[in-house]
């Protein structure tokens, strides 16, 4: 072994010491192939050619007759945004969506957390388990499993709130109700925002809490000045990948209404419920590269101006030190 | 000192009233949060109980309205003729009853007590009674939908694509992270960059050529769309694994290097064994991920049926019964689908959850 090493430092170096740094990399470069292929193949070019398809009227079953329409799909998009056509009421319920569930499931999440790291809880871990446990059921079996609980003469929520003598909705059957019901189905997903809350609570120093006391504040004070800008990073985080995740919704609302109308009465047809539509019940897949286009573009607006505005409320504790 | 020092909380001096004071105010006070939680936790559960219950019934408990919550049968009595009789809860003048019905009218009604075999005329509506319900548990939904659902074979499809596609994104992953991580470079930075940048991308934008591509090489209809771009590592597990790997200590990657071994090698005898815990997370990851992922499976299976994941075949088994007001029947199917990953997840959670926290905090 030592002979051997010795052969290496006494031969190798000199004559290869230009071409050692070369090495590495393409090593490296090599190590990254898999990673750097998949990104051409199923990432860069797939982004090129939806772009160039989104000027085209590609029809699966008719490719034949491709042809360059230039911004007729864009015009059409337009036109359905001002007259409330498709896109304009798809992109209407996300965003009601957006509005109703986005600062419920964070806000929860929160409140979950601080709880969960309360010192006078006694098993933690048990908790934290179950209140998890409904991220790893796969969204078509939760999404069954409300149906069936939120329905209005059956339903468990509806017995409850008769026993209440309030009045039930029929939550899913009716387009007024619908849509708070799939807000009540996403709350069971907070598991994962919490736990990375919880870890966030966990990362505050708590000499900063003891200062807030030996200054005479609070529980709210605790929270306002020491708790919330800590872990406002989290907190951006948090709230990015939701806003990514409700431009993607799609599976909960394809189980309540497969025919891809959004039903009931259209209150359901998420933005990417009309893309399906357009792209895989009619093979407009020209017009749907357009529709996923625009998303993109409000995705992409989203985060940069959730970058730009973070200067002002998400405080790195590392760059200040 | 110890003599007495130990009798100050029974003998009453100030300071021991006090922590014995305020240990049980801490109990108290622990207790309540303790309950406060654990009610929480059953609310935001109820839902689950609600499916297991009702993957118990039968269709009658079902539809019937004011029946229990639990999976129970109306009480029946037979007769010496073979004749049978609901049994319902009756008011009459020795208290209530359970009584069987034996001929109905609307201001009038004939019952049998059951342990007498007595008839019993009754006054009033027989309709405003209720019947007298029992536990009964049914496991007929399961083997109804284990046959409807084809469950046997959803469980076969799924397991193969999420075993096949779990081994190329952990290969391809732990392979790409080690390069990020182990390696100079130029233009690193920017390249882990724009890996973090494809975790934000909409995948509606890259659905359609993908699609197409897929179309033109044949392989829609099969399992091949769903697996083979696993095997080109996903950035949010190579982050994962890269953010772990830096952790490791370059020594030992050091002296293997002087002991001759490739980089191959360093990888597989000094990086991986070092970094179970967060091929685990991965592992699960992406397990978990296959199990619920519906849209892929929806657009590049349609059609084929004999290929179908557990998501899909559980939608297309949920549109037809869900319908036809057998939610019963989607409430045991939704039990069975579920099975597998609450299971994995019970058995496997601390290896899970770490993952989950490894991925949000550090970024």
């Amino acid at each position: 072994m030592v002979i051997v090493e010795d052969k290496e430092s006494v031969h190798a170096p000199p004559p290869r010491r230009m071409s050692l740094a070369r090495r590495e990399t393409l090593v490296g470069l090599a190590f990254l192939s898999p990673w750097l292929i998949g990104l051409v193949v199923f990432t860069a070019m797939p982004i090129i050619v939806s772009l160039g398809l989104s000027f085209t009227n590609f029809n699966l079953l008719t490719p034949e007759t491709l042809r360059f329409v230039g911004l007729d799909n864009y015009g059409r998009m337009w036109r359905e945004l001002l007259n409330n056509g498709d896109v304009g009421k798809s992109l209407g319920v996300t965003a009601r969506f957006a509005l109703l569930s986005l600062p419920l499931t964070v806000g929860l999440a929160l409140g979950l957390a601080l709880l969960l790291n309360q010192k006078l809880l006694a098993a933690k871990p048990v908790f934290r388990t179950l209140f998890f446990m409904p991220v790893l059921i796969p969204l078509v079996a939760s999404t069954i499993v409300w149906q069936g609980f939120l329905n209005g003469r059956t339903g468990w929520m509806a017995q409850i709130l008769h026993a209440f003598g309030l009045p039930a909705p029929s939550w899913f059957a009716d387009p007024a109700w619908a849509l708070p019901g799939l807000v009540l189905l996403g709350i069971w997903g907070v598991g994962n925002m919490m736990l990375i809350f919880l870890a966030g609570l966990q990362g505050v120093p708590t000499e900063l809490y003891e200062a807030v006391k030996v200054d005479g504040g609070g529980a709210w004070a605790r929270f306002r000045h020491v708790t919330l800008p800590m872990i406002s990073p989290v907190l951006f985080y948090n709230i990015l990948i939701s806003v990514i995740g409700v431009a993607q919704y799609f599976t909960q609302a394809y189980v309540l209404d497969p025919g891809g109308n959004g039903n009931p009465g259209g209150s359901t047809l998420f933005f990417n419920m009309n893309l399906y539509k357009e792209g895989w019940s009619y093979n407009n897949m020209g017009y749907a590269s357009a529709l996923a286009w625009l998303m993109m573009l409000v995705v992409v607006v989203a985060a940069i101006t959730m970058f730009r505005t973070s200067a002002r409320w998400v405080f790195y504790a590392g760059d200040t030190k | 000192m110890t003599r007495n020092t130990l009798p100050v909380p029974l003998t009453g001096s100030g300071r021991g009233r006090s922590t014995r004071a305020r240990t049980i105010r801490f109990g108290i006070s622990k207790l309540g949060v303790t309950l406060f939680t654990a009610s929480l936790a059953m609310i935001f559960l109820l839902p689950l109980v609600y499916m297991v219950l009702t993957s118990f019934k039968d269709s009658s408990q079902f539809t019937t309205l004011n029946a229990p919550l639990w999976p129970a049968s109306t009480n029946t009595y037979t007769a010496s003729d073979g004749q049978i009789y609901t049994v319902y809860e009756v008011p009459t003048a020795n208290g209530v009853q359970s009584l069987a019905l034996e001929k109905p009218g609307r201001e009038s009604s004939t019952f049998v007590d059951p342990k007498t075999g007595q008839e019993v005329a009754w006054q009033g509506n027989w309709r405003n009674l209720t019947p007298v319900w029992s536990l009964s548990i049914k496991l007929d939904n399961f083997s109804t939908v284990l046959t409807l659902l084809n469950f046997p074979l959803l469980l076969r499809n799924t397991l193969v694509i999420a075993i096949l596609g779990t081994i190329g994104a952990v290969s391809s992953g732990v392979l790409v992270a080690f390069g990020f991580a182990r390696f100079r470079i130029p233009g690193k930075d920017g390249l882990f960059l724009v890996l973090i940048m494809t975790i934000m991308l909409p995948f509606q934008v890259l659905l359609i050529p993908q699609y197409i591509a897929f179309m033109a090489v044949g392989w829609t209809g099969t399992w091949l769309p769903l697996i083979v771009p696993h095997f080109f590592a996903n950035a949010y597990n190579v982050f994962l694994l890269r953010q772990y790997f830096r952790t490791l200590p370059r020594e030992l990657d050091e002296a293997a290097e002087l002991d001759g071994a490739s980089p191959l090698r360093v990888l597989w005898s000094v990086i991986i064994p070092q970094a179970w815990p967060v091929i685990i997370a991965v592992s699960l990851f992406h397990f978990f991920f296959t199990w619920n992922d519906f849209f892929a499976p929806l657009i590049y299976l349609t059609g084929h049926k004999e290929l179908a994941t557990m998501t899909v075949g559980l939608q297309d088994f949920s549109a037809v019964y869900a319908a036809s007001g057998s939610g019963f029947l989607t409430q045991a199917a939704a039990l069975l689908a579920m099975i597998v990953p609450v299971t994995i997840f019970f058995v496997a959670q601390r290896a899970f959850l770490r993952g989950v926290v490894i991925s949000g905090v550090e970024k």
